[in-house]
This record gives C-alpha cells, sequence and structure tokens, in this order.
C-alpha cells in the first residue's frame, strides 16, 4: 500500500491553544480519507497547515515522499495537491467557464506572458469545454460566479480543484451548506473519482462520510483519537463519547 | 468590438486635427489642455492598472511619474552642462533615448519599492507606498544640483531626431502618438495570460494561491508595468512642460492620479482617459471661476462616486443605455 501524505507529528499551536496536537495520519493512494470531528477539533487548522495557509510548529508533511513542511503554498499545488474551502472561494466577477479556464491556465503556466491572448489559447478552451460537457453545470457556463447557487458553487470549486490535475484532493466540508439533493449529487460526483484521484474528506455529515470513506480519522480537540474503517468508527465507544455523544445531545 | 473599433478611430482622428480647428478658431489653450490630458491619461491608466486590475491601492503613484519626470530633466541639464553625469552617464535631449532610460529607470524603482511594499496589504499597502514617493520627493528637493525645490529647466526641450519639440504642435502629434501606442500595448496586456491572471489575483487572491499561483511575484510584475507607464507619462510631461518639478513626485499628484481613475471609473479601459480629461478640464475651468476650485471638485467627485456605478464611464455607459431602450 503506497501512502500518498504522511503526517508526522505535526503541532501547531496558536496563542494558549493547541489546534494540532502531535497528529501523525497517512493517506493511502487511491484512497477516500475522512476526518471527522467535533466542531473546534481543529480539522481546518489541519487542511491549512496541508496547504501552507499556515506553518506547523513541529512535525512534518510529506507528498508523494517529498518533504513540504516548508514549501510555500503556491508550490505545493504545483506537487499535485488541490483544495476546496470550506466556505466557497471563487473569482466572484467571472463566469462559470472563465473560473474554469484560469484554473487550466494556472496548471498549464506562461502565464508572465503579456503579449499573447489568454482567450487565444486553444488548449485551455478545450479542455475546459470538455470538462463543462462532462458537468451538471454546462448550462450554466455563462453566469457570473457571483450568481450561482451555493450548490453550484461548491461544484465550480471541486471542478477548478480536479482542473489543476491533482494527485490528492483536499476537501473541506464540501456537504456544508447544500440541499439534500444536492448532497446526493455530490456523494456520487465524489464516488465517481474514487481511484483517480485521492482525498482527504473532512465532513460533518455522517451519511456522505460512511459512503465514501474508506479510512476515517476522529479528531478531538486536536488529537487523532482513533483511526480506523467505518466499522471500526461506529463500534468504538470513545469515538461516541467524545463525538457521536454529542451530536446526540444537540440534537 | 466593430463599433468599439470605429469609435476609437473616430477619436483618434479628431484628436489628430484638434490642432488644426483649434488654429482656426484661435482657441491655442486647447492643444495644451488636450497634451496634459493624454499624458495624465498615460499616468492614470497605468495606475488604474494596478488598482482596477490588479487590486492594489497604490497611493505613491506619482513617485514614478516624477522619476520620469527628472529623468529627463538631468539627461538635460548634464546636456546642456556637457558634464557627464557621475562622470561617465552623458546628457541627452534625444526623446528616442531620454524616453526609453525613464521608462527603465521608473520601471526599477517599481521593483524596488514594490518589492518590499507588496509584502504588506490593504492600509498598510497605502501607506508604505504614500512613504516611499514622499521619501523619494524629499530625496529630490534636496538635490541642490537640479534645481531643489525649485526643479530643473528643460530650456531646450527634447530633440525627435532633428525635429525640435518645443514646438507645442509637434509636441502634440508626439503624445498623441505615444498614447495610443501606449493603450494598444496596455489592451494586449490586459487580455494577455498575465492580464487574466492578475485580474484573478484582485478577485481572489487565496483561491489563486489554491490554484498553484504565487500572487507575490505577479502583483510585482504589475507593479513594475505600472511604474513604467507612469514614468513614461512622466517624461512627456517634462518634455512638454520644458521642466522637471518636484510637485510630479508630491503626494497630492498620487492623490489626483487616484482621482482621475476614480472619476474615470475603476477598472474600466478607457476611464482613465475619461476621467483625466474630467480632472483637468474642471480644473482649468472651475479654477478660472473661482480660487476654491478644489471645493467644487471635492463635490463633484463625491456625485460621481455616490451617483454612479463605476465613474464617468459607468455614466455614460448607463446614459447610453437609456437611449438604447428608449422607445421611438
Amino acid at each position: 500500500m503506497n501512502t500518498i501524505l504522511a503526517i508526522d507529528d505535526l503541532v501547531k499551536r496558536f496563542a494558549g491553544l493547541t489546534a494540532t496536537d502531535h497528529v501523525s495520519l497517512n493517506v493511502a493512494t487511491g484512497h477516500i480519507h475522512a476526518l471527522i470531528g467535533p466542531n473546534g477539533a481543529g480539522k481546518s487548522t489541519l487542511i491549512n497547515l496541508l496547504c501552507g495557509e499556515l506553518i506547523p510548529n513541529e512535525g512534518r508533511i510529506t507528498l508523494l515522499g517529498e518533504d513540504i513542511t516548508a514549501c510555500p503554498a503556491a508550490e505545493r499545488m504545483k506537487r499535485g495537491l488541490a483544495r476546496t474551502f470550506q466556505i466557497t472561494n471563487l473569482l466572484n466577477d467571472f463566469t462559470v467557464q472563465q473560473n474554469i479556464s484560469l484554473a487550466v491556465q494556472a496548471r498549464q503556466g506562461n502565464n508572465f506572458r503579456i503579449l499573447d491572448t489568454a482567450r487565444g489559447r486553444v488548449s485551455i478552451l478545450t479542455e475546459v469545454d470538455e470538462l463543462l460537457a462532462a458537468s451538471r453545470l454546462e448550462p450554466r457556463r455563462d453566469v457570473v460566479a457571483g450568481n450561482l447557487s451555493s450548490g453550484e458553487r461548491k461544484q465550480l470549486e471541486l471542478m477548478m480543484a480536479l482542473a489543476g490535475r491533482p494527485k490528492l484532493l483536499l476537501l473541506d466540508e464540501p456537504m456544508a451548506g447544500l440541499g439534500r439533493l444536492e448532497s446526493q449529487q455530490m456523494i456520487e460526483t465524489l464516488r465517481g473519482l474514487r481511484g483517480k484521484v485521492s482525498m482527504l474528506l473532512i465532513e460533518h455529515d455522517m451519511e456522505a462520510v460512511y459512503a465514501l470513506a474508506d479510512r476515517i480519522s476522529v479528531l478531538v480537540y486536536g488529537r487523532v483519537i482513533l483511526t480506523g474503517t467505518a466499522d471500526d468508527i461506529r463500534a468504538s465507544d470513545e469515538v461516541r463519547d467524545a463525538y457521536l455523544g454529542l451530536e446526540d445531545e444537540l440534537c | 468590438m466593430r463599433q468599439h473599433l470605429i469609435f476609437i478611430a473616430a477619436a483618434i482622428v479628431c484628436l489628430s486635427v484638434l490642432p488644426l480647428v483649434a488654429e482656426a478658431t484661435g482657441q491655442l489653450a486647447l492643444v495644451g489642455l488636450t497634451s496634459r490630458i493624454m499624458i495624465y491619461a498615460i499616468a492614470a491608466a497605468s495606475l488604474n492598472f494596478i488598482l482596477g486590475y490588479g487590486g492594489m491601492v497604490s497611493f505613491g503613484h506619482a513617485a514614478f511619474f516624477g522619476i520620469g519626470n527628472y529623468v529627463v530633466g538631468i539627461l538635460y541639464f548634464h546636456h546642456a552642462e556637457g558634464v557627464p553625469l557621475w562622470g561617465f552617464i552623458p546628457g541627452s535631449n534625444q526623446l528616442l533615448i531620454t524616453l526609453p532610460t525613464a521608462v527603465l529607470v521608473a520601471g526599477f524603482a517599481a521593483l524596488v519599492i514594490g518589492s518590499l511594499a507588496l509584502r504588506t496589504r490593504g492600509v498598510q499597502f497605502i501607506m508604505i507606498t504614500l512613504a516611499f514617493a514622499q521619501m523619494l520627493y524629499f530625496f529630490f528637493v534636496s538635490l541642490k544640483t537640479y534645481g531643489g525645490e525649485d526643479g530643473v529647466i528643460v530650456r531646450g526641450a527634447n530633440d525627435l531626431f532633428a525635429l525640435s519639440l518645443r514646438d507645442k504642435t509637434a509636441m502634440y502629434y508626439v503624445i498623441l502618438v505615444v498614447m495610443v501606442l501606449f493603450f494598444a500595448f496596455l489592451w494586449r496586456v490586459v487580455h494577455s495570460s498575465f492580464g487574466t491572471v492578475l485580474s484573478g489575483i484582485r478577485q481572489n487572491e487565496r483561491r489563486m494561491t489554491a490554484m498553484g499561483i504565487s500572487s507575490y511575484r505577479y502583483k510585482l510584475y504589475g507593479f513594475v508595468l505600472a511604474g513604467m507607464g507612469a514614468g513614461l507619462a512622466g517624461a512627456l510631461m517634462a518634455v512638454f512642460m520644458r521642466f522637471a518639478s518636484p510637485d510630479t513626485l508630491h503626494w497630492t499628484k498620487s492623490g489626483e492620479l487616484l482621482i482621475m481613475v476614480i472619476l474615470g471609473g475603476v477598472g474600466t479601459f478607457f476611464g482613465p482617459i475619461l476621467g483625466a480629461a474630467a480632472f483637468l478640464i474642471l480644473q482649468t475651468y472651475l479654477a478660472a471661476w473661482t480660487e476654491h476650485w478644489q471645493l467644487a471638485m471635492g463635490l463633484i467627485l463625491l456625485g460621481i462616486v455616490l451617483g454612479t456605478k463605476g465613474g464617468a464611464k459607468g455614466l455614460f455607459d448607463s446614459i447610453a443605455r437609456k437611449l438604447r431602450t428608449e422607445p421611438r
């Protein structure tokens, strides 16, 4: 079993708070690895550490066998990482088509050219047309991203992440804010990507997690308390106390 | 697009015949005013490139305008004195040497200032660019060799080959040609791969980073290009006014450029031309009417910002839209 992402003993401290507390985690190539945990467990902090938006105090991150702990954010993306955000980050003045074009353009490079025509780069346009044709956003291609529904925004963001042809996709709550039907569609889309790209999936929707994940890690107060299959998680008292139990009380 | 081209061609023809019309009707001041509008349009458009397309609010853009201004002044000074600068850089009064030199020096200054200033963003970026511009202002004021607060007089203007640009009409056409070339170049840049990435960075820097774009380098490149544009405008201004003045570096000049961009419409391609025209025409006529012209200018700016979406260009478009939809 190959490991695409290895996290060793990662620590991130904010003033007076250890948001990531000696986390070690391996994502196997091809797997969908889910990361669950109650609010404030440090899931988003961990994603931001992996993406390079935050720098860890201790520990090591290895992507595809290379140490990327000190790598700048943009450089990590070039090495095969891509992410989506909990709250979608899109280019709101651009249309759906332009958003995806720019994602493809970013991957292809040659972006310091000032005397070419961005719209004249045929290889980009063909690729975007293919991507759009295979998606539910095709009828919305000329809509400005700022005018999309939240479900469409999530889809577009996923498409932009995939346009970078990543090896590992970091998904920060892809189902958050989606309706039931949209959640189902998102689960289908992600399932369709299985085998093509490895994923680290942060999600609250346990139905989605159980439907998708090969492995699940449970994060509580910045610490991984258990990593296992869906059955292991269901069977664990510790997880039920720390996480699922808490949710029952809230309900 | 076709309509645009016809409109642009018509505008260029109008500008080409303007000196003849002005001479025929005795309105000679019009040529000088239009020359200044075209020069400021270049400077404002270069600021708009980083502000409107790149999202960098620079409050020190006059630094590069002033550097271009002084490069022409200093080269002329050494040409007239016959003493090389630092003993080895000969002076020049040839436009084809002074103009590119001004552009390159301004670009280099933008590289240095930008590489530091772009490590910050938001209000800090505004303050740092302002601070750098003011430092340069006081630096040039302290250069007694070059006139200190009085600046350098470029008595003989520059020559373009054998043509003396002391002639205001000749200079007018030089400015017109340079402006047309500049805007053609800017059009290419805005629609290039780089221009698209820069626009993406303005919209969402975090998203661009997540796509593998190191925004710092792109922003710096844009900042340098804009500095070069402002340097070009400053150099033209020195030749046109036959004078290089520290006023061109003062923070109020940066403010004027910002006002032109806002008046014209931030992030619109032709907005800076409209903005520069509106500003200079208002300044000329309001100043003739009252010495408190800045009060009236402030009220007009307030009206534009609050009342229109996107400055003069926005106003223009919405009027055009109303006319089009009006039933006849």
